[in-house]
C-alpha cells in the first residue's frame, strides 16, 4: 500500500525528516509515536502534500506510484485521507456542501456517476450516527464554532464518508476527552478492513487502547528508530521516550 | 406653490449647478480614486424607448429567457411590483400589488429633490436636471415581499437619469430592490431618494450588474427619522467604470442603519463605493461592511465616512471594507474614516486587504476537490457572508448567476446552487 524510502523532507529550509523509511501494507494499522519536534506532523504533512513542505531526497510510493508528484487533490482521490491536527474553520463554505462536492470529485476521478442530493445525504446520514455528530453540524459551515472534539469528529465523519484506502491520523487524539476519544476510535475501527491501511500518528498510548495497531514505530529525530507490536506502545507509555534516544545514542 | 411649480424650478437650479460644476476631477478628494474623463469625452444622447410588445418584458427576450444565467432570470415574477423601465424610461409594469403599497412612475411631490444633493454633486445635479422617469414607492403600513425596479438600458452611446423616490410611512414596512442591467455602452446616472418616517423598516437593494462596456454612476440618499431602521444593500458586480455612493443622515433619535456592499470586478472594470453616515441625532446606530473581490487588472475603491455630529451622543458606530484580490494586478483603495465630534459614543472602523487564504484551500484540497473548484469556493465563501444576509432570496439568487457569469473560471461548478 504504502512505502517509504530514506525521506528527507522539511520546511523553510529546515530538515526535520532524516531518512524515514516505513513499509504499510494493505489492511495494516500502524501507530507512529515519539516526542514533540520528532516529525511526526512533518510526515503526515507530507504525505498529504502540504504546501512549504519540501521534499529533499528519497521517496514514497502509494499503490505503486509516485506519490510525491501527484498535487494534493489528486493523493485524495486516490484515496489518500488525512485527519489534520488543527481543522482550519471555513466560513461560508456549508460542511455538506463541501462534503459532496467532494465525494463527487473522488467519484469523477474513478469514472463513477455522481451522488445526487438524496443518495448522498442518506451515506452521511448513516456515517454521521457512527461519530455521534448531531444533523445540525451538517449545515453548518466547515467546522465553524465547532469545538476541538467537534472538529475532529467531523474528521473522523469525512474521512468515514469519503472511505480512503489510506487514513493518516495526524494527533487525532489531542484535545479529546475519554468520550470523543472512543468515538473517535470507534470511526477509525468502523473503517478497518482488509483492503483498508491507518497510520495512527500520536503522542500518548491512550488511543491506541482503542485503537488497537498492529505495529508501531518510534520516530525520533526524523527517523523511525525502534519497531515493534502493540506491546511497545504501553512500554513507551510507562517509561516514557529518554530511554528509547538513550538506546539509540549507545547504538551508534 | 405647486409640487410641479417647485419641481421645475429645483431642475433648473441643478441644471444651472452642474454648468458651474463641470464634471468632477480626480483633483477633488471625494474623485481622488476615480476619473470619470471616459465618461465626460463622450457626446450622451438620450436613449430610444423600446417599441413595447405587450407580455414580454424588455429584459424577458427570448435570449434573456434562454440563458439561465441571466442575472434577471431569478428577479422574473417574483414581486409584488415591478416596474420595468427601458432606456431610462417607463416601460411596463407587472404584478398584483398590495395593500398599503402605492408603486408608480414618478410624479413630482413634495419630497422630490429634497435630499439628495444637488448643489454640491455635479451627477446629482445632472440627474435632476435631465430625469425624465422613475419610480415612487410608498409603504403606509407592513408591505410583506418585495417592490422590483428593473432598468434596462440598451446602450449605444446613451444616457439615462433614472430617479427613484422611495418613502415608508410612521411605522410602515417596505423592501425594494433595484436591479440595473443592460447591452453596449451607455451610461446611467441613478439618484433614488428614501425616506424612513418615525418607526419605518426599509429593506433598500441596489443590484448593478449593468454591461461590461457600460458606465453607472449612482447616489442612494437615506434620510431616518426617529426609531427607523433602513438596510441599504449596495451590489456592484457589472459595468466599465461604476461609482456607487450611498449616503445616509440619521436625523431622528434611536435610528439605525445597516449599509453592506459587495463589488467584484474583474478585467479592467473600476468599482468605486462611496458612504457617508452623518449621524446627527443621539442614540443611532450604524453598522457597515463592504466587501471587494478584485481579479485581473480590476480595481475597487472603498471610501467610507462617518461623521458623528456634536449633539449625537451614545452613537453606536462600526465600519469595516475587507477585500480580497485574486491576482498581482488587482487593485483596491480602502479609505474608511471617522470624524468624531463628541466624547459619548462608541466607534471603530477598519479595512483589511487580502489573498486567499492557504490553509482553507488545501483543507479543500485534501478532500479530494480541484485547485480551481476549491478557489471558487473559497471566493464565493468570501461573499457570502453579505450574500447570506439578503432576506429578499430572489436577490441572493441573482447575486449568485452574476457572479457566476462575471468569474466563471473562478466559481465552483453549479451543481444545484452553493448551499
Amino acid at each position: 500500500m504504502l512505502e517509504i524510502n530514506n525521506l528527507h523532507a522539511g520546511i523553510e529550509g529546515k530538515e526535520i525528516l532524516r531518512g524515514l523509511t516505513l513499509s504499510v501494507g494493505t489492511g495494516e494499522v500502524h501507530a507512529i509515536m515519539g516526542p514533540n519536534g520528532s516529525g511526526k506532523s512533518t510526515l503526515a504533512n507530507v504525505l498529504a502534500g502540504r504546501p512549504r513542505y519540501e521534499v529533499t531526497q528519497g521517496s514514497v510510493t502509494y499503490e505503486g506510484k509516485d506519490l510525491l508528484a501527484m498535487p494534493t487533490e489528486e493523493r485524495a482521490r486516490e484515496g489518500v485521507f488525512l485527519a489534520m491536527q488543527y481543522p482550519v474553520e471555513i466560513p461560508g463554505v456549508n460542511n455538506i456542501y463541501f462534503l459532496k462536492a467532494a465525494v463527487n470529485a473522488v467519484r469523477k476521478h474513478h469514472g463513477e456517476e455522481e451522488l445526487d442530493a438524496m443518495e448522498f445525504l442518506q451515506i452521511a446520514r448513516e456515517k454521521m450516527k457512527l461519530v455521534e455528530l448531531d444533523e445540525a453540524f451538517m449545515n453548518r459551515a466547515v467546522n465553524e464554532g465547532f469545538s476541538g472534539g467537534e472538529k475532529k469528529r467531523n474528521e473522523i465523519f469525512q474521512m468515514a464518508v469519503l472511505d480512503p484506502k489510506l487514513a493518516v491520523l495526524d494527533e487525532t487524539d489531542s484535545g479529546l476527552d475519554i468520550d470523543a476519544l472512543r468515538i473517535v476510535a470507534e470511526g477509525v475501527n468502523a473503517l478497518r478492513s482488509e483492503k483498508h491501511s491507518v497510520l495512527v500518528i500520536t503522542h500518548y498510548q491512550r488511543l491506541l487502547t482503542y485503537l488497537v495497531p498492529d505495529y508501531v514505530h518510534v520516530l525520533a529525530n526524523g527517523r523511525i528508530v525502534k519497531s515493534g507490536g502493540k506491546e511497545l506502545a504501553l512500554e513507551l507509555e510507562q517509561k516514557g521516550y529518554e530511554w528509547i534516544e538513550q538506546e539509540v545514542v549507545a547504538a551508534r | 406653490m405647486s409640487a410641479v411649480d417647485t419641481l421645475s424650478t429645483i431642475r433648473e437650479q441643478a441644471a444651472q449647478r452642474f454648468q458651474q460644476l463641470g464634471w468632477p476631477t480626480p483633483r477633488q478628494e471625494e474623485w481622488k480614486y476615480t476619473n470619470v474623463a471616459p465618461i465626460a469625452k463622450v457626446n450622451w444622447e438620450r436613449g430610444r424607448p423600446r417599441p413595447q410588445s405587450p407580455g414580454v418584458p424588455p429584459g424577458d427576450r427570448e435570449s434573456d429567457r434562454a440563458d439561465e444565467t441571466s442575472a434577471l432570470h431569478s428577479m422574473r415574477g417574483r414581486a409584488l411590483v415591478e416596474l420595468v423601465f427601458v432606456n431610462g424610461r417607463f416601460a411596463e409594469r407587472n404584478g398584483e400589488g398590495a395593500p398599503g403599497l402605492h408603486v408608480s412612475p414618478l410624479e413630482p411631490n413634495e419630497h422630490l429633490g429634497k435630499y439628495a444633493d444637488y448643489q454640491n454633486h455635479a451627477f446629482t445635479a445632472l440627474n435632476t436636471a435631465n430625469f425624465e422617469d422613475g419610480a415612487f414607492v410608498r409603504a403606509e403600513s407592513t408591505v410583506e415581499g418585495f417592490v422590483h425596479l428593473l432598468y434596462v438600458s440598451e446602450g449605444d452611446e446613451t444616457w439615462s437619469h433614472p430617479r427613484n423616490l422611495i418613502l415608508a410611512s410612521r411605522g410602515a414596512q417596505l423592501t425594494v430592490v433595484e436591479t440595473y442591467a443592460g447591452e453596449g455602452k451607455y451610461f446611467t446616472n441613478a439618484v433614488t431618494e428614501i425616506v424612513a418616517e418615525d418607526g419605518a423598516v426599509v429593506d433598500h437593494y441596489k443590484v448593478e450588474c449593468e454591461s461590461i462596456d457600460a458606465y453607472h454612476v449612482g447616489t442612494v440618499q437615506i434620510h431616518q427619522e426617529r426609531s427607523s431602521s433602513v438596510t441599504a444593500h449596495s451590489v456592484a458586480i457589472g459595468g466599465a467604470l461604476v461609482r456607487n455612493e450611498v449616503n445616509a443622515a440619521l436625523k431622528g433619535e434611536g435610528s439605525s442603519l445597516v449599509l453592506e456592499g459587495l463589488f467584484i470586478g474583474a478585467g479592467t472594470q473600476h468599482l468605486d463605493n462611496k458612504t457617508v453616515i452623518d449621524h446627527a441625532r443621539p442614540h443611532c446606530e450604524s453598522l457597515e461592511l463592504y466587501k471587494g473581490i478584485l481579479d485581473d487588472n480590476a480595481r475597487g475603491v472603498f471610501d467610507g465616512r462617518i461623521i458623528v455630529g456634536i449633539g449625537a451622543q451614545k452613537t453606536v458606530a462600526k465600519q469595516t471594507n475587507k477585500n480580497l484580490l485574486l491576482s498581482e494586478t488587482a487593485i483596491v483603495d480602502s479609505k474608511p474614516t471617522l470624524e468624531i465630534h463628541n466624547d459619548d459614543v462608541k466607534c471603530n472602523h477598519g479595512s483589511t486587504i487580502g489573498q486567499l487564504a492557504e490553509e482553507p484551500l488545501f483543507y479543500l484540497r485534501s478532500r479530494g476537490i480541484g485547485e480551481e473548484e476549491a478557489r471558487g469556493l473559497l471566493i464565493y465563501a468570501f461573499a457570502s457572508e453579505l450574500v447570506d444576509r439578503m432576506k429578499v432570496e430572489p436577490v441572493r439568487e441573482s447575486i449568485r448567476r452574476a457572479m457566476f457569469r462575471q468569474m466563471p473560471a473562478r466559481m465552483p461548478e453549479r451543481r444545484g446552487g452553493a448551499r
